[in-house]
């Protein structure tokens, strides 16, 4: 095998000149001609019926083409399954503008068409819709009593419910030494993306349609619409090379996608829709939860006793689920374990993934209890998590595939300079601020799924590697091409990467930390069997230049067949596309996930991280003034885009923990805080020093590449971490995120 | 809310990245939507259409504005740059390059209102330490979590250590 040149080499993003010169073409951004635009109507009421539309005053705005709603709509599928996508939780899928029910506030009600965005912006807010009202709850607090365990569908499969008991809870918390109770809560989030979500259709006629699309798996969008709107998939194009942020709003296909599409059905023309700002807060979020932990140690620091139980808010139609609880016992071999997870059904849309759904949550209950056991037991934090060290994963009784988090925990702390923290209460001083120092532990699933690749090497010398992929912002797309040069032994110039493009091979929805695992390790084998395919046509080529050479005695270098043993003798590639008539020599690949090896073990990637908090002891202000985090992904394809993968994560880590919160009005039904002077995320003047340390980590079992993945772990170990570190400075502990000053007053 | 009908358009002349260009608008058409839709400079963004981001910054007569917060009728006369006027593929200005060489963006969609506004609060002569370098670039937003990253960028050209 060639060696590596490219991966684990730090390169600059392949599509980044495009975005600094801001040439790269976002969803809202393809002025195609005789373009009309659409703007969403939404409910203004919770729960009830749409009476009646008084179309009067819109109609008569210059300009306006059309309004669309549930009365005048074009035909959509029947079936709920019609309406599923490839990250539908069970249930039955939210359908736009199809009947008067409304099941949510903001809930899309109506489209106004005009031939420019002001009209029909404007014609919009003249719609007078009259509706009858019925009682509604929103309230997760007061509805726990009514809490159901979650249906079991595909999404269960992926985000599997919690393991059943191991040994005797009750026993073993009620002899422990040191213990403690905690009951923990977040509020809604809401991804807000920076761009927002968009769809320009293109009717292409006959029923055809090319669609630039805000998503996160263009495959998945083009499905759903042909789907619901009956149409072939050949004629249904989805294109979305460039997206402005996901973090898990674009799993699914949004209501601005429909619309744009009935639309342009409707009339014919072609349709752009956008949301604005505050109907970025109209779909999914992530859910509301409330947790509860017990912990027990004994006298000695043995962690024997873990209960973490979890209540999350779902919608009325779908149950939304995600892992929350299963992680305290695969990251500590306690031995008497009890976890539950339970969804409560409210009148809200239904919750989405959200960068490390779930993960995140579990693990802030879980290492702030961590926290409180040690600190009951006088123990050093980290001198617990040592102690109650996994060697293999206790919850299902299997090996991990790799688990480096030692290394993490040895060389965050030393670079953080952990040894200087001192005891909870007798906090350093600087000026008027006390400093806290805290660490936490992070873990996320490695998911496995299918994926295809082609890659081909044409006349110019060029490898061309595609698939329907795209990229929100995590690298991909570079990370591809460096796989893809190393399989031919080519430099990174000479491979073009295609992609965002359902005409592509298949690709899954890209999220959950999976997809360089996923399309990485099927271009590495399309380009492995594109090697292949060049190496045996260059054997038959005029003259038998290879002689007998197999395939293990050449190498791949620079466009060129080498024999080892005699490196005279050389095939360039570009002249075994000569002889194959000029034509480019091709090849497809699928990565099948080998489940039966999988399954053997357990696998998930590792995070450590260190905080350092400044705090004001009079105005209560938490100032994340520096944090380490320590990761163990596997192998590293890209120490550039991986860094700054992990540095986002941290922001988001810290966003979480002091910023960030959607505002659900119980009474009003409605988040009051939807625009982003008002949800509150972090600024340049909150983010101080980060550092990101990669722990050498080889995994021969997860996939062809031994990567991990890395969008999720940078974010899950930073809250629990921030609020150990504010406990810490203050003796305080915080358990409702984000932090309020009032918390520490 | 009263029926009003659209008002006529107008004729607006700017000067946008070195050249002339003749808009007919209507008075409520945004600076940024004229921009991006009317002369398809789509390389300004759109993230929040409230002031609230900072994704739509562009260089207004020298000086750094908010596009959505600005009605292009308002601007009659102004000289405008955007970000495809500070640089293009293989013509890069400094801090375009720094942001490749500091991995400064990752979804790109923030990217041209934080170059701008970094461009324009350096050449002004504005923030003279890191400290409050962040603190003039806060009125940008990224969701992407690039912010050491961004800063680092704008350091670098600042200080003149940038190739």
């Amino acid at each position: 095998m060639t060696k590596n040149k490219e991966i684990g080499r730090a390169r600059r993003r392949i599509e980044g000149e495009l975005k600094v010169t801001g040439q790269a073409k976002y969803a809202a951004e393809y002025n195609v001609p005789d373009l009309l635009h659409g703007y969403i109507v939404n409910a203004t009421i919770v729960k009830g019926k749409i009476e009646s539309i008084d179309e009067a005053a819109t109609r008569a705005v210059p300009g306006v083409v059309d309004i669309i709603h549930h009365e005048n709509r074009p035909k959509m599928a029947y079936f709920d399954m019609q309406y599923s996508d490839m990250d539908a939780p069970p249930g039955s899928p939210f359908r736009p503008l199809y009947d008067a029910e409304i099941k949510f506030h903001g809930q899309p009600i109506a489209l106004v068409v005009a031939k420019t965005f002001e009209a029909a912006r404007y014609a919009a807010s003249l719609l007078k819709i009259t509706y009858t009202e019925e009682e509604f709850d929103v309230n997760l607090k007061t509805n726990l009593d009514r809490a159901k365990k979650p249906s079991m569908g595909l999404a269960t499969l992926i985000k599997p419910l919690p393991p059943g008991p191991r040994g005797d809870f009750d026993a073993a918390y009620a002899t422990a030494t040191a213990k403690f109770e905690g009951e923990f809560h977040h509020g809604a989030q809401h991804h807000n993306p920076m761009e927002m979500f968009a769809s320009t259709t293109v009717y292409e006629g006959e029923g055809k349609l090319t669609i630039y699309d805000k998503t996160q798996g263009t495959n998945n969008s083009q499905l759903f619409i042909g789907n619901i709107f009956g149409l072939k998939m050949g004629n249904v194009r989805v294109i979305a090379p460039y997206v402005g942020g996901g973090f898990g709003s674009g799993l699914r296909p949004q209501h601005q996608l429909v619309l744009s599409v009935l639309a342009a059905l409707c009339l014919k023309r072609n349709v752009r829709v956008s949301m604005d700002r505050s109907q970025m807060f109209t779909y999914g979020h992530r859910p509301e939860t409330i947790q509860h932990t017990r912990f027990g140690a004994t006298a000695d620091g043995e962690l024997t006793a873990v209960n973490h139980v979890a209540h999350s808010e779902t919608s009325r139609y779908e149950d939304y689920n995600e892992v929350v609880v299963n992680h305290a016992g695969m990251l500590y071999p306690a031995q008497n374990v009890t976890l539950d997870y339970k969804l409560v059904p409210l009148d809200v849309s239904t919750p989405m993934d959200m960068r490390a759904p779930g993960g995140v949550t579990g693990m802030v209950a879980v290492e702030n209890t961590m926290d409180q056991v040690a600190d009951r037991l006088g123990m050093d934090p980290l001198e617990f998590r040592l102690k109650n060290y996994a060697e293999r994963d206790h919850s299902s009784d299997k090996p991990f595939s790799s688990k480096e988090l030692r290394e993490c925990y040895r060389q965050g702390a030393e670079s953080f300079g952990w040894k200087d923290r001192r005891p909870t209460g007798q906090p350093e001083k600087r000026g008027n601020r006390i400093v806290g120092r805290g660490m936490s532990s992070g873990l996320w699933d490695v998911i496995a799924l299918p994926g295809k690749a082609t890659a081909e090497f044409n006349a110019e010398g060029k490898l061309v590697v595609s698939s329907a992929v795209n990229d929100c912002g995590q690298g991909a797309y570079t990370v591809f091409s460096q796989i893809a040069a190393d399989q031919l032994g080519l430099p990174l110039e000479s491979v073009k990467f295609v992609y965002g493009d359902s005409e592509l091979p298949l690709s899954p929805i890209q999220g959950g930390s999976y997809t360089t695992g996923v399309v990485g390790s099927a271009v590495k084998l399309a380009c492995l069997a594109l090697r292949n395919k060049l190496f045996k046509l260059a054997q038959i080529l005029d003259g038998f230049p290879l002689g007998d050479a197999l395939p293990q005695d050449v190498d791949f270098m620079d466009g060129e067949i080498i024999v080892k043993k005699d490196p005279t003798i050389r095939v360039k590639l570009t002249d075994v596309v000569a002889f194959n008539q000029g034509k480019p020599v091709k090849a497809s690949k699928s990565n099948i996930p080998n489940v039966f090896k999988l399954k053997q073990y357990t696998r998930a990637a590792h995070a450590a991280s260190f905080v350092e908090v400044e705090i004001d002891e009079q105005l209560g202000i938490v100032n994340v003034t520096r944090a380490v985090t320590a990761v163990a992904a596997g192998a590293i394809m890209n120490p550039k885009t991986a860094r700054s993968q992990i540095l986002g994560g941290m922001v988001w880590g810290i966003s979480l923990a002091t910023r960030e919160e959607s505002l659900l009005d119980k009474k009003m039904g409605k988040y009051v805080n939807d625009d982003l002077g008002e949800y509150h995320l972090p600024v340049h003047a909150d983010i101080h020093d980060l550092e990101v340390i990669f722990v050498e980590e080889h995994d021969e079992i997860i996939n062809a590449l031994g990567a991990k993945g890395i969008g999720e772990i940078g974010m899950i170990s930073m809250a629990p971490a921030i609020i150990n570190a504010v406990y810490n400075a203050t003796g305080k502990l915080v358990t409702a995120l984000p932090l309020k000053v009032g918390d520490l007053l | 809310m009263q029926n009003i009908p659209p008002p006529a358009t107008r004729s607006v002349s700017l000067r946008v990245n070195g050249k002339p260009a003749q808009l007919e608008v209507a008075p409520w058409v945004s600076l940024l939507d004229a921009l991006r839709h009317d002369l398809d400079l789509t390389g300004t963004k759109k993230g929040c259409d409230h002031g609230q981001c900072g994704a739509c910054t562009v260089i207004c007569d020298g000086e750094r504005i908010l596009s959505c917060l600005t009605l292009a009728v308002m601007k009659d006369g102004s000289e405008i740059t955007t970000i495809e006027g500070l640089g293009q593929p293989g013509n890069l200005h400094p801090l375009q390059e720094a942001f490749l060489e500091h991995d400064a963006y990752q979804c790109g969609y923030c990217t041209s209102g934080q170059i701008c506004s970094g461009v324009a609060m350096i050449e002004a002569g504005h923030g003279k330490t890191r400290e409050e370098v962040k603190d003039l670039m806060s009125g940008n937003l990224c969701r992407c979590g690039a912010n050491t990253n961004i800063i680092d960028a704008i350091m670098a050209v600042k200080d003149g250590n940038h190739e």
